[in-house]
């Protein structure tokens, strides 16, 4: 339909121009800090593509992020805001370390044991993500407290473990688990942490919640009861319950991969920080992208370089080291500024009846 | 305000809502704007409200030609309207809400809004509480809340879209009373409906719309059968239900009770044969709503027994009810029933379900096709549900229901309808019967009560009648019951029937 065509360029136009816009903006907060915005620009594109090895570190980022936001989509769309993602990923991560703690003593063929390290991150995950679930459906608690409260439980857990019954012979340290034995570390590209496997995994995961969403029946579903459970349950006969707690606990689930992908391909051990901030900057992506799967991957790539890109900006340029999030928040609301002005407009447009 | 209409033309997509209408209203009246579903009156009002920009056309206040970008331009110059589906702010307070929008400045004159409010509200007797929350209060005191706001304002052209649909009979009274109080203070009333019997009671000109085009306008007094032939090309009237043979009982309840703060439901001992229909009649809030979720599984009754389908279905949920071939359609279209955001065809997919994991577009595509189809519905497959006009909302809500039910409750089944759509729908519902479907619905509409119903059940502040047959009641006689008058509740007609056999003895 030509319309819908029209539309759709329209769409793109405003997009590019918040994209413009939020260059301006950022080089505008850069020059409040007194650096030299281009030099700040040429910087943050050399932090990410100066090397092979760099281009490759954007997918190691772009990996757990993508998990993630794949995740959250599915949430998303079931009208959930599941805020306890981080600790989802931080379970997982545990879970997998134990497991490979566990097994490294052992004779087992090492790829079996990274396969049973994954299941059970994967079920570590999934039980956290439950948890907010249960408590929503069964105990009225909204899942953005829950989650709160779990993503506080999870890292004093970590915290726990790696001073506590993990720690390093001798004394316990910020830095972290014993690694493990190179045998047990997902394989890597050479000379790089760039693992194949992960990538496929991330892959195979945003393909499954494209189609998820989609196309499947079970996706249709989901929105329904995102839309308004009300009348998905009285008209539909569906049951928000249960399709909420799936949704949570798929999203578990991809969360928990990406905390092994972190213990296993990334650090090796566990460490305090394990998550990487990915389930926040997660949430940030799901919202961009306004419940369109196929757009968490340029959208969360993006975010991924701009990471990477912005690590050696404090350091070179002496300036504050919270500076790359303060970049990220600006460009972050000035795309929504623009995408609240692009709804209100094509909806004008649209009322004045002119979209087709 | 003289308010003067011309050649207001509005597309919607292959729509054409509104196509060439000119009208004038003049000061002091009270103009009714009749039409059946989809006619485009709602179109036509929120143009004169600046809610949407014409194609094409003019409008003039009191001669002078105005254009508005927006519904605050057309609030500033005095031209307010109440919405068919108020969009309101239910977590503010009355006050609160009364104030938006006011040009008070950063800081609004709290104490003078409250004051105004109080005013306003006395000379219309709606008496309102400054300080609950707008979630509290019922659809009619949202209405008289948005009217004293529109006032405060400064609006001098009230349009009133549908705004008789949820309120109760004393609210509807005190609507009447207040707009012909507004009219002899010189404000221009505009009243749209596409009931007959309002513009009669109500309205001093009526003119009526057809498919986007006027198609006459008439002053009071009316010739009804006129008007009707007007609205649909033809003149309709109301039947009876055909006697349907009544086959096997199929639901039945024993010795139910519903009780909570406001209604006390007992002793409800009643046995239904497919086909059957049961008519729960009550002014709105008197305990129908209560008593229709109790047999659904959608309110846990305080005590009693269930069986549907010769299944004793006592304490379960709504969901089991569902799969044994129950629906209940809520009256709130778009609160319950709908899922705004989704496309006509993901709600039909959603109700006949998938065969496999994919939804087969086209398949989806046929079926909201043959619904649209059927049930007369203006809109595509891939309309959203909240562009479909209030009456085709509706109509796709029960076209949503699946074939071979075994049982129906419904809230409100025509409400919003026009009487030609109203016809039709019961004319479905009874084929429904004649298949053996049972049907359980509550109305404010003696009419539609007494024709359609078997039998028929009176709520009366919170309290239930035993079940009449509907042939020993006619219009009066009803409307007294609901009224309160010769009511009698069940448990008293028990005890009173046990304590008359102890006299005989
Ligand atoms: N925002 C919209 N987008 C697309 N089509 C619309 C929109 N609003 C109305 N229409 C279409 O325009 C026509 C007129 O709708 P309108 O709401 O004016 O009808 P109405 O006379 O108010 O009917 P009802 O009695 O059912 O409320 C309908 O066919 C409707 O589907
Ligand atoms: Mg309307």
């Amino acid at each position: 339909m030509p319309g819908e065509r029209r539309e759709a360029m329209v769409t793109l136009l405003f997009r590019l121009a918040s994209v413009v816009f939020a260059l301006l903006l950022t080089a505008l907060v850069l020059v409040l800090v007194q650096a030299p915005p281009l030099e700040a620009f040429r910087l943050i594109l050399k932090g990410a593509f100066g090397s092979p090895k760099k281009v490759a570190d954007i997918f190691v980022i772009w990996i757990p992020l993508l998990l993630t936001s794949a995740g959250l989509l599915l949430t998303f769309h079931a009208g959930l805001w599941n805020i306890g993602i981080e600790g989802q990923i931080v379970l997982g991560a545990v879970f997998a370390t134990g497991v490979l703690r566990y097994l490294q003593d052992t004779t087992i063929a090492p790829t079996l044991a990274l396969i049973l390290a994954f299941v059970a991150a994967a079920l570590g995950g999934m039980i956290w993500a439950l948890l907010s679930g249960v408590l929503k459906v069964y105990g009225g608690v909204n899942e953005i407290f829950s989650g709160l409260g779990l993503d506080f439980v999870a890292v004093t857990l970590v915290l726990y473990l790696i001073f506590g019954p993990w720690k390093r012979p001798g004394v316990g340290s910020m830095s972290g688990t014993e690694p493990f034995p190179r045998e047990l570390w997902l394989p890597t590209l050479e000379k790089m942490r760039l693992s194949p496997w992960a990538l496929a995994l991330a892959l195979v995961a945003w393909i499954m919640v494209i189609v998820l969403l989609q196309r499947s029946y079970f996706g249709l579903r989901l929105r329904a009861v995102g839309r308004n459970p009300r009348a998905a349950y009285l008209m539909m006969g569906l049951s928000p319950a249960r399709l909420t707690l799936l949704a949570f606990a798929i999203c578990g689930v991809f969360a928990g991969l990406a905390g092994a992908i972190q213990v296993t391909a990334v650090y090796h051990r566990l460490i305090p920080a394990i998550s990487s901030g990915y389930g926040w900057l997660g949430l940030l992506v799901g919202m961009l992208v306004n419940y369109s799967p196929i757009w968490i991957g340029p959208v969360a790539w993006f975010f991924a370089m701009l990471n990477l890109g912005s690590i050696q900006l404090p350091i070179v340029l002496k300036v504050d080291s919270t500076l790359a999030g303060v970049l990220q928040g600006t460009l972050v609301y000035s795309f929504l500024l623009g995408e609240g002005i692009r709804m209100k407009w094509q909806q004008r447009r649209r009322e004045i009846g002119e979209s087709e | 305000m003289r308010v003067e209409l011309r050649n207001i033309h509005k597309h919607f997509g292959p729509v054409h809502a509104n196509a060439g209408i000119t009208l004038t209203f003049e000061e002091g009246k009270i103009h009714g704007l009749l039409g059946e579903n989809g006619a485009g009156k709602s179109t036509l009002m929120k143009i004169l409200s600046g809610f949407y920009r014409p194609d094409d056309g003019e409008i003039y206040l009191d001669g002078q030609r105005v254009s508005f970008h927006h519904p605050a331009d057309a609030l500033r110059q005095g031209v307010g309207m109440l919405h068919q589906d108020p969009l309101d702010f239910p977590v503010m307070t009355v006050l609160e809400n009364f104030m938006a929008g006011s040009p008070g400045g950063m800081v609004p004159d709290k104490r003078k809004a409250r004051k105004s409010l109080k005013t306003l509200g006395e000379q219309f007797g709606f008496h309102l509480d400054p300080d609950a929350t707008v979630a509290s209060l019922t659809v009619g005191e949202r209405q008289q809340l948005e009217i004293l706001r529109l006032l405060w304002l400064g609006a001098r052209v009230l349009i009133f879209d549908e705004p008789t649909t949820g309120i109760s009979a004393q609210q509807k009274e005190r609507l009447f009373q207040a707009l012909r109080q507004l009219a002899s203070e010189g404000r221009t009333i505009i009243f749209v409906t596409h009931k007959l019997y309002e513009v009669q009671e109500l309205c001093d000109t009526a003119a009526v719309l057809r498919l986007g085009k006027l198609m006459g306008r008439r002053t009071a007094p009316y010739d009804l059968d006129d008007l009707v032939k007007l609205m649909f090309g033809r003149v309709l009237k109301m039947e009876r239900k055909p006697a349907v043979p009544l086959g096997e009982p199929i639901f039945r309840v024993e010795d139910l009770a519903v009780e909570s703060a406001r209604v006390r439901i007992r002793n409800v001992y009643l046995e239904v044969r497919a086909g059957e229909v049961i008519g729960l009649a009550g002014m709105e809030g008197s305990g129908q709503r209560y008593l229709l979720r109790a047999c659904a599984g959608l309110l846990r009754p305080t005590s009693g027994r269930v069986w549907f389908r010769g299944r004793e279905m006592t304490g379960r949920s709504y969901l089991d009810f569902y799969q044994a071939g129950a629906t209940y359609l809520p009256a709130t279209r778009l609160e319950e029933g709908l899922l705004p955001g989704l496309r006509v065809a993901d709600h039909l997919v959603l109700t006949r379900g998938s065969r496999g994991f994919f939804v087969n577009e086209r398949h989806a595509r046929d079926l909201a096709q043959e619904a649209i189809r059927t049930f007369n519905i203006r809109g595509r497959p891939d309309s959203m549900v909240e562009a479909l006009s209030g009456g085709n909302q509706q109509r796709l809500l029960l076209s949503l229901l699946r074939p071979n039910l075994s049982l129906l409750f419904l809230e409100h089944p025509t409400r919003g309808l026009d009487m030609e759509s109203t016809l039709w729908v019961w004319e479905q519902l009874l084929e429904r019967c004649r298949q053996g479907t049972a049907i359980f619905f509550m109305s404010s509409d003696l009419d539609e009560l007494l024709n359609y119903s078997d039998r028929i059940l009176v709520f009366f502040a919170g309290q239930v009648s035993a079940p009449i047959p509907a042939e020993e009641l006619d219009t009066e006689s009803l409307g007294r019951l609901i009224g309160g008058y010769g009511f009698v509740p069940v448990e008293e007609a028990q005890t009173m029937s046990v304590g008359e056999a102890a006299h005989a003895r």
